[in-house]
């Protein structure tokens, strides 16, 4: 079990936007090295939470601890803006600041994205994006990565190569990874820890445990619990 | 043989032009044309203020204009309207307030032809001397920005993750913005303010690779505009400021049917 200083720890966090609580006192650390998946149904506050770690959205209460000088990759859903500014692959991935081309060209084909660095951001495909903003995110190599619904939009295929360069990025790297999805087959088979956020944590564990959470169950269905995929991770996970 | 005049004319326009570009691309990127909009509606309430307190229009056009990017600005962050629906609101309200207060405040007489359209033709060199000094405040501004500026029109959480301020780049923005309507009111109008921004870098958008390149690419049909529609005004007796930008949208319909080459 990591023991290290939890990159970001969250006590009692809420977010509010006049009468409406979007966020309630929402508890949770990540460690280094973890990899934790947050779902939950629609309208549950997973956009909210990302942009409050991040600190683009106001905290009401509570607290929001990051470790000091830690280093965050992000990726955002998607880019709304891309089909107007028009900007190649390569000149996105300076803009994060790193100026050595050769830097840039090896860390896209390392994303899978390698042949793209003269290609218009607005041509890619969603698979092709995805990679372009991991490779961005990872350019500043990261202590952890948030990841907001990498795999909207993607085909299986595409689902399934993206989640297999994420594993094997995080072999390499060691990056912590939090990550909100949809998909509760791949969150069984690639988290250490879910969390299932509806306003607030209704469960959090292992995936076996959430999976058989009576609050999961109410939320995501019978059927959901039945995720086929076995995961290897019981020895790094606690219950909180 | 040129006239004085219009030589004048055409270097305040060129120089407007120049100063349009890059923030008329990053109005474009943004799809602010409201804002655009709502700052230069407020310049008419602070030319009449400006004339009721008797200090110059254009100190009272930039704090009307700067407040109002402003306060549009962080009103948009949050409420229950559509971002565009309160711009809109701002944009015609402050219109409105405008022409209002113009016509009641005692002892304020505005030309309000020239205040809505514009008046390039008797720009006078003092006046080119001011505008030439404050484009190039907001051009170096937006220079120094400009990383933190295209990031936070990719992305403003992706700029945030990054630990870039997006309050600096709100307030270089707004407030680069409010100077440029100070600058250009003379010229254009408060009513075509924003179509001097827009239509240039809109006709832009399809023949550019770069942010960097669209921004010379505007910058380039936004002076043909100028000339063009300073030549158009001579030769038609047109109004110069709409003339301006009648040729800038004959250009945007031209570059519209540029076949897209921009694939790999």
């Amino acid at each position: 079990m990591p023991t290290n200083t939890p990159l970001i720890r969250a006590e009692n966090l809420s977010v509010k936007t006049g009468r409406r609580v979007l966020l309630d006192a929402v508890s949770f650390a990540i460690l280094p090295g973890e990899a934790i998946s947050l779902i939950g149904p629609n309208g549950a506050g997973k956009t909210t939470l990302i942009r409050a770690l991040i600190g683009t959205m106001p905290i009401s209460d509570g607290t929001l601890f990051r470790r000091p000088g830690l280093r965050l990759g992000y990726t955002p859903q998607k880019l709304p803006l891309e089909q107007l500014i028009p900007m190649q692959v390569d000149r996105f991935i300076a803009l994060s600041g790193e100026r050595d081309k050769a830097r840039r060209r090896e860390m896209l084909a390392r994303c899978g994205a390698g042949g793209l660095q003269a290609a218009q951001m607005m041509d890619l495909s969603g698979g092709e994006t995805q990679r372009v903003l991991l490779a961005r995110a990872l350019m500043r190599q990261p202590d952890l990565l948030i990841l907001d619904e990498p795999t909207q939009g993607l085909d299986q295929p595409a689902e399934a190569r993206f989640y297999q360069l994420l594993g094997e990025i995080r072999a390499e790297t060691g990056v912590a990874v939090f990550m909100v999805s949809h998909d509760l087959h791949m969150v069984m088979a690639q988290s250490d820890r879910v969390i299932c956020l509806n306003g607030h944590i209704c469960c959090s564990g292992t995936p076996g445990m959430v999976a058989r959470d009576p609050s999961y169950i109410e939320l995501f269905g019978q059927c959901a619990g039945l995720a086929p995929y076995r995961h290897h991770h019981h020895e790094h996970c606690d219950h909180d | 043989m040129i006239e004085p005049f219009l030589l004048k004319a055409a270097l305040a326009g060129l120089l407007i032009a120049l100063v349009a570009a890059p923030l008329g691309c990053l109005v474009v990127w943004r799809r602010m044309a409201y804002f655009g909009d709502a700052t230069g509606h407020a310049a008419l309430l602070g030319v009449a203020l400006a004339l009721s307190l008797s200090v110059p229009p254009i100190i009272g056009v930039l704090s009307i204009a700067s407040a109002m990017a402003l306060a549009v600005t962080f009103a948009t962050r949050r409420g229950v309207f559509a971002a565009d629906t309160v711009l809109g609101v701002f944009a015609h309200a402050a219109l409105a307030i405008g022409l209002v207060v113009a016509a009641v405040l005692p002892g304020v007489r505005i030309n309000l032809i020239e205040t809505l359209l514009g008046d390039i033709l008797t720009v006078s060199g003092s006046e080119i001397m001011v505008i030439a000094l404050g484009g190039l405040v907001i051009l170096a501004t937006l220079a120094y920005g400009w990383r933190g500026l295209l990031n936070a029109t990719l992305s403003p959480e992706l700029m945030a993750a990054e630990g870039g301020s997006l309050t600096r780049d709100k307030l270089i923005f707004t407030l680069s913005l409010a100077v440029f309507v100070a600058l250009s009111m003379k010229l254009v109008g408060i009513l075509l303010i924003t179509a001097m921004l827009i239509l240039p870098a809109a006709a832009a958008a399809p023949l550019a690779r770069s942010p960097e390149r669209m921004v010379m690419m505007t910058a380039l049909i936004g002076s043909v505009s100028v000339l063009g529609g300073l030549w158009m005004s001579w030769e038609m007796d047109s109004p110069a400021g709409p003339s301006i930008i009648v040729v800038a949208a004959a250009i945007f319909a031209l570059t519209g049917l540029w076949p897209k080459t921009r694939n790999r």
